[in-house]
């Protein structure tokens, strides 16, 4: 255990001390700017504001059902497809305040996974699984901890190996 | 383009995708010159959070050059370098109004409780991120802000989320002259954390954390007392004792959802995903303010439940306040803070990484490999 330290007393050291310092800033910021912004009282009236342009919506969005529409703007990364994509759409018939939200979505993710190896391999390309874990940066840095893990990994297999190889031995009469 | 491509838990590659093109009139494209990887990048490259689509484009933190503008698009012009927050923003939402920059309402369709993020799975809208050589910026005219051109482009990509979070980690603390703070978490938002709490006047500030490299640097960078909690037994305890027994004053909770420190979180929490993420830090926060004390949240949390002690936050009369930064109103003062030689950022960047070397720096970063403390990605057709 290291020793505590004094606590310091003179702060002129330190570059900046208290120039932020704001009696003012309480908990309600910034929220208290709901009803009263820069001095004046503004009113609330739902979804009254000005809104953006609509960003055509020439994909598939799932939205949330906790709002009557499709934001201003969306990414378009990855529409949903496949299994994973029925999985999503099932998953947004419910709240985000609901498990049938979230953990559908996390299965969606998994099986996605799978559809992604089927598709590297569709188009002739097998993962390279030790490039996008980044492995060579192991090799560099971490080389007593991957042989290590390499080892651990030898000794499971075969292991795993020999217990599914044994024979039977035959039943006495 | 080259852009990085999630492809499940811990497998990202580089690989050619197609241009980004405006699909809205308020949108730019941009050319990427820096981009960072951030802590809650590791959420989604672990495959914490929900709706990460293999495909995906991470990255939220990221400067570069205006390549093209949409038609109603006057803020910008082609040819400006610009750093974009992380957070989208329409800045005419009733959220914007009120400066929650963080919380726009017109970015993000897929879930109501957070705005756009850029690379942040499609739960933060689906928008593909920086770690490219180009990006699509929807709401050109409120979010990206033109650098200085003084200013180190080092600088520039660390006040798209890693300064701003961390001051506001320490603004949302409603430090008071002479307060105790601890910071648990030294990664790059911690230290800025505990850096920004001299700012708002601290009297005392404590890091907490448990690899030691992180602890050096910030026991110097901000500078502050940094302990390890893995030479404790009960780092709760450990606060009581140095604080006269009766806690911090503001304790800021800079880790989120890869805490490490307790077996039942990590299990529950990292491993077996039944909660939100490891809520360690979080626990320890709120177990180890003062009464009446305050909790500021910027760890990354997943949108479902967290095992945290909420008997304790009543009883001790604790005030939460949590966010994500809200970029682009704390950006004037900190450009300010910058010019001014008070604060550093750029001294955080300790690994700078071709972008065709993504899944190495992702390793090195995950796995705190060779002291990364922060890691910065740059594609070669960078200008």
């Amino acid at each position: 255990m290291e020793t505590i330290e004094t606590k310091p007393k003179d702060y002129s050291h330190i570059l900046g001390w208290g120039i932020d310092a704001d009696p003012k800033n309480d908990p309600t910021y910034p929220i208290k700017n709901r009803t009263d912004r820069d001095g004046v009282p503004v009113e609330q009236k739902g979804y009254t504001w000005e809104r953006p342009s609509q960003q055509p919506v020439d994909i598939e969005v799932l939205h949330s059902n906790e709002r009557p529409n499709v934001s201003a703007v969306f990414g378009t990364s990855v529409p949903p497809s496949g299994l994973s994509g029925h999985i999503r759409r099932f998953a947004f018939r419910f709240s985000e305040s609901e498990y049938g939200h979230w953990l559908p979505l996390l299965i969606a993710d998994r099986v996605n996974v799978v559809e992604g190896i089927i598709d590297d391999l569709k188009q002739s390309r097998v993962p390279n699984i030790f490039a996008e874990k980044g492995m060579k940066a192991d090799w560099k840095y971490n080389r007593q901890g991957l042989l290590r893990q390499a080892l651990i990994g030898v000794v499971v297999t075969a292991t795993v190996f020999a217990f599914l190889s044994r024979k039977k031995r035959p039943h006495k009469a | 383009m080259l852009a990085m491509n999630y492809r499940g838990p811990r497998r990202v590659r580089i690989d050619h995708k197609p241009m980004p093109t405006i699909k809205h009139p308020e949108d730019a494209i941009v050319r990427v010159t820096r981009s960072c990887i951030c802590g809650s990048d590791l959420h989604l490259y672990n495959g914490n959070v929900p709706d990460t689509r293999v495909g995906m484009t991470f990255g939220h933190e990221f400067i570069g050059v205006v390549e093209e503008i949409g038609p109603e698009v006057h803020k910008v012009k082609v040819g400006d370098q610009v750093l974009v927050p992380f957070n989208i923003a329409c800045g005419k939402c009733t959220f914007c109004q009120q400066g929650l920059y963080g919380n726009c309402h017109e970015s993000n369709p897929q879930a109501t409780a957070v705005g756009g993020i850029f690379g942040y799975s499609h739960t933060a809208g689906g928008y593909d991120g920086g770690q490219a050589e180009f990006v699509r910026v929807p709401y050109a005219n409120f979010g990206p802000t033109v650098i200085p051109p003084e200013m180190d482009p080092d600088d520039a990509v660390l006040l798209t989320d890693v300064v701003p979070t961390g001051y506001q980690a320490a603004e949302m603390g409603g430090i008071q002259p002479g307060d105790t703070v601890v910071v648990f978490g030294a990664g790059p938002v911690g230290i800025m954390a505990a850096r920004c709490a001299w700012l708002f006047g601290a009297g005392r500030v404590i890091v907490i954390d448990h690899v030691d490299y992180r602890l050096e640097f910030v026991r110097n960078y901000a500078p502050c007392e940094a302990y390890n909690f893995k030479e404790m037994d009960d780092p709760v305890l450990f606060i009581k004792k140095i604080t006269d027994w009766l806690g911090a004053d503001v304790c800021i909770d800079a880790v989120g959802a890869e805490a490490e420190g307790s077996a039942l979180q990590t299990i529950t929490g990292r491993k077996l995903l039944i909660q939100a993420g490891s809520a360690t830090a979080l626990h320890w926060a709120i177990n180890s303010v003062k009464k009446g004390g305050i909790v500021s949240i910027v760890g990354v949390y997943g949108p479902t439940d967290n095992l945290v002690p909420i008997g304790n936050v009543v009883n001790k009369g604790i005030t939460i306040r949590a966010n994500q930064a809200s970029v682009k109103r704390l950006l004037p003062r900190l450009i300010e803070h910058i010019q001014n030689g008070i604060l550093n950022p750029k001294a955080m960047i300790t690994h700078r990484v071709p972008l065709e070397e993504v899944a190495e720096a992702y390793n090195i970063f995950a796995n705190k490999l060779d002291n990364c403390i922060k890691p910065v990605l740059i594609p070669s057709a960078k200008g």
